[in-house]
């Protein structure tokens, strides 16, 4: 794969448009008003979206007032969520006793389908930002936190006595060693916790909201426009591509020892 | 050991318990206004109560089959598939880019789409869990095919065997374990997207629509019971799941001991 | 400088070591050979404060060991797991001198002289897994002598890496310590390295492992590979040596025979 670099890189994605090809000819076939063709939808994803002025990136105001809020409320979610879960995590997985207390707890949150707390955080709190950046928080904590309190848990023997034997203090040890060696499992519950946050704020906005991509998705289904139904769903789903992929592109940065570790062993 | 064993079970029934004592006392105490966030006491006494209610538990049975025939329909797609791509190397080269496009969209995003595509609900809870679910399925099987030691594959064929009692014999029993994970997987995924779906879109029957009716009613000590009913249901499918597992594939636990 | 007294660790109903009593003096190399299974690791494990024996003690300058001792250092065998994958050489080697409060810059330096002095000067900035195994297992010889230790401990040092680098290193690790004036303790299986390390070479006996010998090597110094291993002295003591190291295997070959 790397000996053909980019441009083999590019050639394995000829499917793509093999694909959007078939999509195209398969709609204008059926006719369907549920089914518009790709075409159809990138045209309007354009107007919705994309005709605003140069200087804003193109950016349309419906744009800039429906994903703002949205990524806001992604984003400052996520980040709490990802501080919560990683302090907890640290302290679950440093202490066997805690974790022996705390573990049906965890068990329990975890298994409980973050979706659901939409309704009951709306019920108890008055709908609005803050409600809706609670149940991103409460709902996307528990990959990170389980994630993080299962890799410092295991970080291997030797790592800690090699750290034991050269007298490593114990914010040292836990800074220079339990944290880096937990860092890919880390890594790994905070990338689960970014597309669950997605999910969260999809729900969040089309149980409860006046503004956002959710928002305006319920809106256009709601008016049967068929065509802006299919563009919200494209708009997001190139944003879980992207921030999948922005976040795999940082993890590789970040983790570069790891993966290159792991394949010359 | 079992002395071990003993005291971690011992631990987390403590931790359980002082967590809902400390909620229960911060409640009488006026520390938490009941009216705002119902008593732990109210909260279980409501659980046991729907536990035994016709009506909750007719809500129940439309969600818990919705979510079966989802998971059902999931296997039946997604492991075919997965053997497919997974045997034919080429096929999943050229897949993989579709996969990695299809998979990030968020799938409570096609709730709405759903809502207009179908008119059965049950047909509509099922599409959107199906979606979800088909992933970690698809994605275990291609990886537990490939896993097949080739040694397997080709003593088979030195004995004459066809490519496909290959598949059938050595293939199809070495992905099984993989496969087993990504039903596991894919039967939590369908739970949530089954409820998600019955929140969103309403309908007639199913825990969602009770949690939603219960929510109208400013009843949160109801939806907080059926929600919890919710979550012992998933933790319950897991174990069950993990038990077989363990019981079925205990030649590959054994070969994998230390390992995971 | 280091006592041993009747020092002795059961694992549960495990016995793994049985009363050793062992003196090292100062700058002296001492190799300890024994079969698999006698409990070396543990002995090891046990003088560096990394498990509380069960009985016995362990001194080190008079006084008994109860955490990790602060002039003490260890080279693990597995020498992949002993590095952080996640710092490069020169981080791996100056980490520990935090503990000797020196800054940064001082730390670095020390760490760099270290790494030149075996033969890394040029590789600091790589990572662990950018580096052959030999070259990994210099760079902790090289975090042992930065930390400038007393006692350095060796478990089977040279058991991973292949038999030319295994005697680069063995001279490597003869000529900087003599330089330092450090005393070794170096565990190892190998009766051919031990009679070629070791001032002096203690055998011991398969679990639970109790000293069955001790003879002093008196052998010319400094060492060569090719000179030192073709002496008469040496080829007689290397067969002394695995005389009564496979004199106890013999024995247990008879027990399976007969049973």
């Amino acid at each position: 794969m790397n000996r053909k670099g980019f441009a083999g890189r590019l050639a394995r994605l000829w499917i793509v448009p093999v694909a959007l090809v078939l999509w195209e000819l398969a709609t204008r076939v059926a006719a369907q008003p549920y089914f518009p063709a790709p075409s159809s939808i990138v045209v309007r994803i354009q107007e919705l979206w994309f005709s605003g002025p140069l200087t804003r990136v193109l950016l349309t105001d419906a744009a800039i007032e429906s994903f703002g809020p949205s990524l806001g409320r992604l984003f400052a979610g996520w980040v709490l969520a990802g501080l919560a879960g990683v302090l907890l995590g640290v302290a679950i997985g440093r202490s066997a006793k805690l974790a022996d207390y705390l573990d049906p707890i965890l068990q329990f949150g975890r298994a409980v389908p973050p979706p659901l707390l939409v309704p009951i955080f709306f019920a108890l709190f008055q709908i609005g930002t803050p409600t809706q950046l609670a149940i991103i928080v409460f709902g996307v904590i528990w990959p990170v936190l389980l994630n993080t309190a299962d890799g410092c848990r295991t970080v291997d023997r030797q790592y800690l006595e090699t750290a034991r034997v050269f007298g490593f203090s114990r914010p040292d040890v836990l800074r220079r060693v339990v944290l880096p060696a937990a860092m890919p499992k880390i890594f790994a519950g905070l990338r689960l916790s970014l597309s669950l946050a997605l999910i969260l704020m999809v729900v969040s906005e089309l149980v409860g909201s006046t503004s956002g991509i959710g928002y305006g998705l319920l809106t256009a289904q709601q008016n049967f426009l068929f065509v802006d139904v299919w563009a919200y769903i494209v708009l997001l789903g190139v944003l879980g591509f992207l921030l999948n992929a922005s976040f795999l592109l940082l993890e590789s940065r970040i983790l570069a020892w790891h993966q290159r570790a792991r394949r010359t062993i | 050991m079992s002395r071990l064993i003993g005291s971690t079970v011992l631990r987390g029934a403590v931790g359980a318990t002082g967590l809902l004592v400390v909620l229960e006392a911060a409640g009488r105490t006026g520390l938490i206004d009941t009216t705002f966030l119902p008593l732990v006491s109210t909260v279980l006494a409501r659980a046991a109560e729907l536990a035994v209610d016709g009506e909750f538990l007719a809500h129940a049975f439309a969600s818990a089959e919705a979510w079966f025939w989802a998971l059902a329909l999931t296997i039946a797609v997604a492991v075919p598939a997965g053997l497919l791509l997974g045997v034919a190397r080429p096929a999943e080269v050229a897949a993989r880019p579709l996969i990695e496009f299809l998979r990030p969209i968020p799938s409570v995003a096609l709730i709405p789409l759903a809502i207009m595509l179908f008119q059965n609900q049950l047909h509509m809870r099922m599409s959107v869990a199906v979606y979800a679910a088909t992933w970690p399925v698809l994605i275990n099987t291609i990886y537990g095919v490939r896993d097949v030691d080739p040694l397997a594959k080709e003593t088979l064929r030195s004995f004459g065997f066809g490519p496909g009692s290959v598949v059938l014999r050595v293939v199809l029993p070495s992905a099984a374990p993989f496969i087993a994970t990504g039903v596991r997987l894919a039967a939590s995924v369908a739970i949530i997207l089954v409820v998600t779906a019955e929140v969103v879109a309403g309908g007639i029957n199913g825990i969602g629509i009770f949690i939603n009716q219960a929510g109208s009613g400013n009843r949160v000590d109801l939806m907080i019971a059926a929600t919890a009913w919710v979550g012992l249901f998933g933790i319950a499918v897991n174990a069950l799941l993990v038990a077989a597992e363990k019981r079925v594939f205990r030649w590959h636990h054994k070969r994998l001991a230390g390992v995971s | 400088m280091l006592e041993l007294v009747d020092l002795t660790h059961r694992y549960g109903t495990y016995h793994a070591i049985d009363r050793i009593n062992l003196t090292v003096k100062q700058g002296e190399v001492v190799c300890v050979v024994g079969p698999s299974g006698c409990g070396k690791s543990t002995l090891l494990r046990s003088i560096a404060g990394l498990i509380k024996p069960t009985g016995g003690r362990v001194l080190l300058d008079g006084r008994p060991v109860e955490s990790t001792p602060d002039n003490l250092a260890v080279v693990f065998q597995d020498y992949s797991r002993s590095l952080y994958p996640w710092l490069s050489a020169l981080a791996n080697v100056s980490l520990p001198l935090r503990r000797r409060g020196l800054d940064r810059k001082a730390r670095d330096e020390a760490a760099m002289a270290a790494l030149t002095e075996v033969g890394l000067g040029t590789a600091a900035a790589k990572f662990p897994w950018e580096m052959s195994g030999g070259m990994q297992q210099r760079v902790s010889i090289a975090r042992a002598l930065a930390y400038r230790p007393k006692l350095l401990l060796m478990d089977e040092p040279f058991g991973s890496v292949d038999a030319q680098t295994r005697e680069e290193l063995e001279d490597l690790v003869l000529r900087v310590c003599a330089h330092h004036g450090m005393t070794i303790l170096l565990i190892t299986h190998d009766v051919d390295e031990s009679v070629y390390v070791g001032d002096r070479v203690v055998v011991l006996s398969k679990a639970p492992g109790t000293v069955t010998g001790d003879l002093t090597v008196d052998l010319p110094g400094p060492r060569d590979q090719i000179r030192t291993r073709e002496l008469d002295a040496f080829v007689k003591l290397r067969a002394d040596v695995g005389r009564m190291v496979r004199g106890m295997t013999n024995n247990n070959h008879h027990e399976v025979e007969h049973r």
